[in-house]
């Protein structure tokens, strides 16, 4: 508070200002600074699915498991987990250590009243599809929570590894206070948080994963990313998320900063809509796919920020993309498709969200250069994010170019598009038998060989069947002081891994 | 029946429609609390759980239910809760506005201080190299965006001095005189730039108005010094179109400047107007355009009462 003052040297009352705060300055002084642009939309776990959101309730609650960097499932507030032999029964241990921060330890009767919780449709909690399989849930001790599940389900311990799944304590449940007070089991509580301003957070003593080098974590929201930037220049922010990758770029010119990409999970796609004509023809969409430079899209509108990618963006599951269909850019190819299929160029719609993500608007723009190569011709139509969400919900439109969320199992991530009873069939408008087949073998499968087998042949289809063209993913983010150490990226986004940081000099 | 109450007899009728104006458009773009707060995951809830959120949200009536509920509030002074904030609207309005409010005075008092002087100075040197100057800078300044300004300021600030204003948290008067002045004074350097360079202009041109007028001839004539004549004779006539401007500018500013509130992180009325709007947060949106009307019309009945005060020939409400 008395930088400004103390900085520009406004002589003896600037003096006296800082005496009277150095007395309060050195608890303050060991927060970590941190920016980001967009603010979190709620507290609740389990209703929250905002990336800003989550990134804040990762810091304050606990899922049973999380991910580690590498995506495997690592303990949280589970020590231990075990699938029984007919994939129907899935067992936790629960950490002995886990305590919320107000010192009640967490217990078997939580993680059910949480997991009831979600369950509950006036939870309204969109993760809610990823458990239809659990059918019951037994707590044979204070520290043993038994999943009974409706059908084998391998990608539910996956899905669990998120804050959407976080364990809350049954009593704020009981008095509905999840909303409001941010109770968790966390490495951090939230002391205070004004929206679109700035979050304090102050380390949970009571967190059962290890001690924390600094006191807190003083979160300022920057509405502009590079406000942000001049604001890590001028060393008065210690880390930031950033979303740009035209600010992000900037970064390394500075010799106090650092820059910390990492590819994502999310991917960059041109959604077409395969029901609407020509788009229902097969080979007009194959015909799209093989007239697009993927690599090109990537380094004009990303500025080459992030990787060429088929529809499976986690390492473990990921094809070669140079192994999918027409991945490589062929317009002899594409221009016969055309003529194949019958179609002499046309016209169509393309929706865009301004600034969500940043690049929309300029992947637009370059695949619409792309694709008038092939007598395609794309009206761009750039919309506020709640009007765009409308319209994809409503699966209203000829094409629209999306960034959407990865998950680091290939079934969550595409059952809700690609199998028949998905939540979102009418926003992809397309079914396919082989590929429902897929992704209900995959679930099933617990054998990570066979299941990289299944998932595999489950991405050479749909690329081939090109529902959507794939681009890439993009890389996510965070830029710290050179004097910071320790942070771990993670693909999921998470900023967990600031529970590792020590605040240098 | 005085002019004053006249005046603020159409004060309620103005909000009414400003009220129903607002309701209404803001629930006809597409969208809601709902879409905004999961986006496209909304997709993956059932229909009973889209009831239960639009329940939550206050959503699930027939909007004209809603708008009665509404209004029905407002008339005990009750604007609703705020879904993003979980508090009352008009608290978290009143806690955003002392930002807002200071903001604009300071704005004001950078335009007012050094462009009636520089419009005065160049109406008295008409044609002169000052006066080029002059008009050439209030050009610059009124045709240069003001995010150009601010990011502008900036940069010189992060990368010449190694600092730049504290950002996010906004530090009250009260609290910290220096901090909130340091907050505030890039930022109402930005605003004021503008607002300066149209001050100059006017009075610049209002100036040479009433320079050219008889009484100023006949001052001069009967050997009133030159600076008596300009400072006393012919600025206070020359000021009313400056009060006209500088009000209409104070009551846009009032409604909060969003770009600038956006660049230096500040969290002022325009950044809640438009997050409220982004996040559908309807009571919020409602309340806070509502908050800006009654504003801008305090703001226009003082600029009336101003020009009596500042020309006694204009009698208010005389027909």
């Amino acid at each position: 508070m008395s930088k400004f003052s103390a900085r520009s040297g406004l002589g003896r009352l600037a003096a006296i200002a800082l005496v009277s705060t150095a007395l309060v300055l050195p608890a303050a002084a060991a927060n970590l600074r941190m920016a980001w642009s967009q603010d979190a939309t709620g507290l609740d776990p389990h209703a929250q699915t905002a990336f800003s959101s989550l990134r804040l309730l990762e810091l304050i609650y606990e899922p049973l498991v999380r991910l580690d960097a590498d995506l495997n499932v690592v303990p949280a507030v589970a020590d231990s987990w075990e699938f029984s032999e007919d994939g129907l029964t899935l067992t936790f241990k629960l950490d002995p250590d886990a305590t919320f921060s107000d010192g009640t330890a967490v217990t078997s009767a939580d993680v059910k009243a949480s997991f009831e919780r979600l369950l509950d449709e006036a939870t309204g909690a969109a993760a809610r599809s990823n458990f239809l399989s659990i059918e019951s849930i037994d707590t044979p001790d204070e520290a043993t929570v038994v999943f009974n599940l409706s059908q084998p389900d391998a990608p539910i311990l996956v899905a669990m590894a998120t804050i959407n799944a976080a364990v809350v304590p049954a009593k704020a449940i009981e008095d509905g206070s999840v909303a409001t007070t941010a109770l968790g089991s966390g490495p951090f509580v939230l002391d205070q948080w004004d929206p679109n301003s700035k979050e304090e957070l102050s380390v949970n003593e009571n967190w059962a994963g290890g001690d924390i080098a600094y006191d807190g974590i003083s979160i300022s929201v920057l509405p502009d990313e590079t406000a942000i930037l001049a604001s890590l220049r001028a060393g008065q922010t210690d880390f930031a998320l950033l979303n740009d990758p035209l600010v992000a770029t900037l970064v390394p010119n500075e010799p106090n900063l650092q820059l910390n990409a990492v590819p994502g999970l999310a991917y960059n796609v041109l959604q077409l809509n395969p029901s609407r004509p020509p788009m229902d023809n097969l080979k007009v969409r194959q015909a799209m796919s093989c007239a697009i430079d993927r690599q090109d899209i990537l380094d004009t509108a990303l500025v080459g920020e992030g990787k060429v990618t088929g529809p499976l963006t986690m390492p473990a599951y990921a094809s070669d993309p140079s192994t999918l269909f027409c991945y490589e850019q062929d317009l002899d190819k594409a221009k016969a498709l055309m003529e194949e299929a019958g179609v002499d160029g046309f016209e169509a719609k393309v929706i865009a969200a301004t600034g969500e993500p940043p690049v929309a608007s300029a992947e637009a723009q370059v695949l619409q250069s792309q694709l008038a190569e092939i007598g395609i011709k794309l009206d761009i139509e750039l919309m506020e994010l709640n009007v765009y969400v409308d319209r994809w919900l409503a699966g209203d439109f000829d094409m629209a170019v999306a960034q959407n969320g990865g998950r680091p199992d290939p079934y969550p991530m595409y059952n809700r598009y690609f199998t028949k009873d998905g939540n979102l069939v009418n926003v992809s408008n397309f079914k396919d038998d082989e590929i429902d087949s897929l992704l209900q073998q995959g679930r099933e499968e617990t054998d990570i060989a066979k299941r990289k087998e299944i998932f595999s042949k489950f991405e050479h289809r749909l690329a081939e069947l090109s529902p959507w063209l794939w681009l890439s993913t993009s890389n996510i983010y965070t830029a710290q002081l050179k004097t910071v150490s320790g942070f771990e990226s993670s693909p999921t986004g998470t900023l967990f891994g600031l529970t590792k940081v020590t605040l240098g000099e | 029946m005085s002019y004053l109450a006249r005046r603020l007899l159409t004060f309620p009728l103005i909000l009414l429609g400003v009220s129903l104006l607002v309701f209404f458009s803001i629930r006809l773009i597409p969208g809601d609390a709902i879409t905004a707060m999961l986006g496209t995951e909304a997709g993956l809830l059932t229909p009973a759980q889209r009831q239960a959120l639009a329940a939550y949200f206050g959503i699930d009536q027939p909007v004209v239910v809603q708008y009665g509920r509404w209004l029905t509030g407002l008339l005990r002074g009750d604007l609703g809760v705020s879904v993003t904030y979980g508090r009352p609207v008009l608290d978290v309005i009143l806690e955003r506005f002392p930002l807002t409010l200071e903001l604009a005075l300071l704005s004001m008092l950078i335009a007012l201080a050094v462009g009636v002087p520089a419009g005065v100075l160049a109406a008295t040197r008409k044609e002169k190299a000052s006066d080029v100057g002059i008009r050439v800078l209030a050009m610059l300044g009124q045709s240069t965006p003001n995010f150009v300004v601010g990011l502008l300021i900036i940069y010189i600030l992060s990368v010449y001095f190694g600092f730049i204003p504290a950002m996010g948290a906004f530090t009250s008067l009260w609290v910290d005189p220096f901090a909130n002045l340091g907050q505030l004074i890039f930022p109402a350097i930005t605003l004021g730039f503008a607002f300066a360079a149209s001050v100059t202009r006017i009075s610049r041109s209002a100036m040479l108005d009433v320079l050219s007028d008889d009484y100023i001839r006949t001052a001069r004539s009967k050997g009133a010094p030159g600076r008596s004549v300009i400072w006393h004779h012919a600025l206070p006539n020359a000021l009313i179109p400056v009060v006209t401007l500088s009000g209409v500018e104070f009551g846009y500013l009032l409604g909060g400047a969003v770009i600038v509130e956006q660049i230096f992180a500040l969290p002022g009325l325009g950044r809640l107007t438009l997050d409220a709007i982004a996040q559908r947060d309807y009571a919020l949106v409602q309340g806070s355009v509502l908050f800006i009307a009654f504003n801008f019309l305090i703001v226009n009945l003082l600029v009336d009462l101003a020009y009596a005060a500042l020309d006694p020939r204009i009698r208010l409400g005389a027909r």
